[in-house]
């Protein structure tokens, strides 16, 4: 114990100064976490009026209002939670163009770890409040045959969907070594990633079921969890079983996260690769 | 330990880095940054790398800390291989980055170096004593509770400097430590550096531009053109081989004819019908004092100043003298 204490130490020094210094401008605070809400419950507010739009009773792609809820509150928790502990990783091109990333070399942590606790983005924990409440609200209002079972996936989904969404910031972070300026595409994969999280899946086209189905699998972040717990069909390219499988997907993502992180971390080094 | 702490501080056996870069619209050309380096730095040297921009400094650095990696030869830090043992060399070295800051740009600096005591796992008792010791002859006192972006270039560096002392490495290496700074602000890193070394032992690495730097700290000079190590010795031996000479100016009190026999000092030219006169000595045969009081004993001084040899120049001569 006294071991992981002294390892975690550095971690904790930086994390509970960032968190201190965020909230000591009060007023901006203050402000960051209401507008971070109001978002939120927007995005809330938009999947409810589509939902009531729609006068068909099967909803659209096999979901209803209920189980859209239960989609956007998975997807919402989990993307918001990798954000506030990991999102910040998207300032690396500012990093590589200040040489801030030589720093990191001058202390004995590794640079991914010291990356991703350089900052912690407390604001977001209104958001990710706006996604625990939706999940709530999506688990009672479904009618969900629940075992001890369900209960286990649920909890390891909140858990690996988190991991997916923040594999997903750090592969983007590895290609940034290469693409210096190619922010702009890598948030179109992040923040498409998450719109698209909150979708049924079973609407997508099938370039899109390549995307964000099979290369970044956030279609195992939310919808899939949720045709697994509620049991439906499914579609032809993503069956309700696989839903089951969902965890497996934060594997797949942090396999390609560490690949594409170590290979432009050589990049920057010059080693080749 | 004792292989460790016993081995050389830097031994680098031809070390050579290239780049590719862009060259025209889809051209790319190798660039060779450090050529073919072999050299030895022994624990506890104090030892100025200088050379023109361009010239592999900053190159060099990086390969030493573990940042780079060498595209031949081999690289020792410490006497250990820097990628490999990034981890363990980062507790063993400090490097000073003139153009990047360690420390949090939002915070108090005493905060970045609380933080920065937990980050080398420095024990409580440690890090406040080291803290108190950099805090005292650093003279940061009066600013510690200041957040460092509001800190004066010459407050920042030493909250730098403190900043990569902080874990007592064995080895301190300065990029450009004093680039911008005040004469007073120089002059008191100078002191500081020299001091830090006596009381630990520290061994110094710096590249500058200032020969000021390299003369009041450097027992030894490397001097680097394209990479490659055109000069290895003393300072003294740089000046002799190339007549590195600083120049003593003098504002005089009444219109002087040419103080043409001064000893050891040369009358470069006057100004103002000899109101102003400019005389080049040679640290190795005098000091600025000395030429001082010869002077003074002629004629009465108003004010002076001292030139440092530029380090463009002394590179210039360096080539110049070898017939290149």
């Amino acid at each position: 114990m006294a071991d992981v204490a002294a390892a975690w130490r550095p971690y904790r020094a930086v994390l509970a100064s960032r968190v201190r210094s965020q909230a000591s401008y009060r007023g901006g605070f203050v402000l960051d976490l209401a507008s971070s809400l109001l978002v939120g419950l927007v995005e809330l507010a938009e999947v409810w009026v589509l939902y009531r739009a729609i006068s068909d009773p099967g909803g659209i792609g096999g979901l209803d209002l209920a189980a859209a809820v239960l989609v956007f509150g998975l997807a919402d928790l989990s993307f918001s939670i990798a954000d506030m502990l990991v999102g910040h990783v998207d300032t690396l091109p500012r990093y590589l163009r200040s040489g801030t990333l030589d720093v990191f070399y001058l202390r004995p942590q590794p640079l991914l770890a010291q990356l991703v606790t350089s900052e912690i983005s407390v604001r977001r924990i209104t958001r990710i409040a706006v996604g625990a409440v939706a999940l709530g609200i999506g688990l009672v209002i479904n009618d969900i045959a629940w075992t001890p079972l369900h209960v286990l996936f649920l909890a390891l989904v909140v858990l690996t969907s988190t991991a997916t969404f923040a594999g997903v910031f750090v592969a983007a972070a590895g290609v940034q070594f290469f693409l210096v300026d190619a922010s702009e595409m890598t948030n179109a994969i992040v923040y498409g990633g998450r719109y698209a999280a909150s979708q049924p899946a079973s609407v997508w086209s099938k370039p899109l079921v390549a995307l964000f189905g099979f290369a970044v699998p956030i279609a195992f972040t939310a919808y899939l969890p949720t045709v697994a717990l509620l049991g439906l069909r499914g579609s032809a390219w993503l069956p309700g079983w696989v839903g089951w499988l969902a965890p497996l997907a934060a594997v797949w993502t942090w396999a390609v996260a560490l690949l594409a992180w170590r290979t432009g971390i050589r990049h920057y080094q010059g080693g080749g690769g | 330990m004792r292989t460790t702490t016993t081995a050389p501080a830097v031994q680098v056996s031809q070390l050579t880095r290239t780049f590719r870069v862009r060259s025209g619209v889809l051209g790319r050309r190798e660039v060779t940054a450090v050529d073919d380096l072999t050299l030895t730095i022994e624990a506890g040297e104090s030892v100025g790398y200088i050379g023109a921009n361009g010239a592999g400094k900053s190159t060099t650095i990086k390969m030493l800390a573990g940042i780079l990696v060498p595209t031949s030869g081999t690289v020792r830090t410490c006497g250990l291989e820097p990628v490999a043992q990034r981890k363990a060399l980062a507790r063993r070295m400090g490097v000073v980055f003139g153009q990047r800051s360690q420390l949090w740009w939002d915070l108090p600096l005493a905060e970045s170096y609380r933080i920065l005591a937990a980050v080398h796992g420095l024990s409580a008792a440690r890090e406040q004593e080291r803290t108190a010791e950099l805090v005292e002859r650093l003279e940061l006192g009066a600013f510690l509770a200041t957040p460092v972006r509001q800190l004066s270039l010459g407050q920042r560096m030493r909250g730098e400097v403190a900043a990569a002392l902080l874990h007592s490495p064995a080895l301190l290496v300065l990029d450009e430590p004093t680039i911008g700074l005040d004469v007073l602000s120089k002059q008191r890193l100078r002191e500081f550096l020299l001091a830090e070394r006596a009381a630990h032992g520290t061994t110094l690495l710096l590249t500058t531009h200032d020969m000021g730097d390299v003369s009041r700290l450097c027992e030894r000079v490397l001097l680097v053109d394209h990479g490659r190590l055109a000069y290895d010795g003393s300072l003294a031996g740089l000046s002799r081989e190339v007549g590195a000479r600083r120049v003593l100016v003098v504002d005089l009190a009444a219109p002087t004819p040419d103080l043409v026999e001064v000893p050891h000092a040369e009358h470069l030219g006057s100004e103002g019908g000899g109101l102003r006169q400019r005389l080049a000595f040679d640290d190795a045969a005098t000091t600025a004092a000395a030429v001082l009081a010869a002077v003074s004993e002629r004629v009465q001084v108003r004010d002076l100043s001292v030139e440092e040899p530029d380090v463009e120049d002394v590179v210039r001569r360096v080539y110049q003298s070898r017939g290149r």
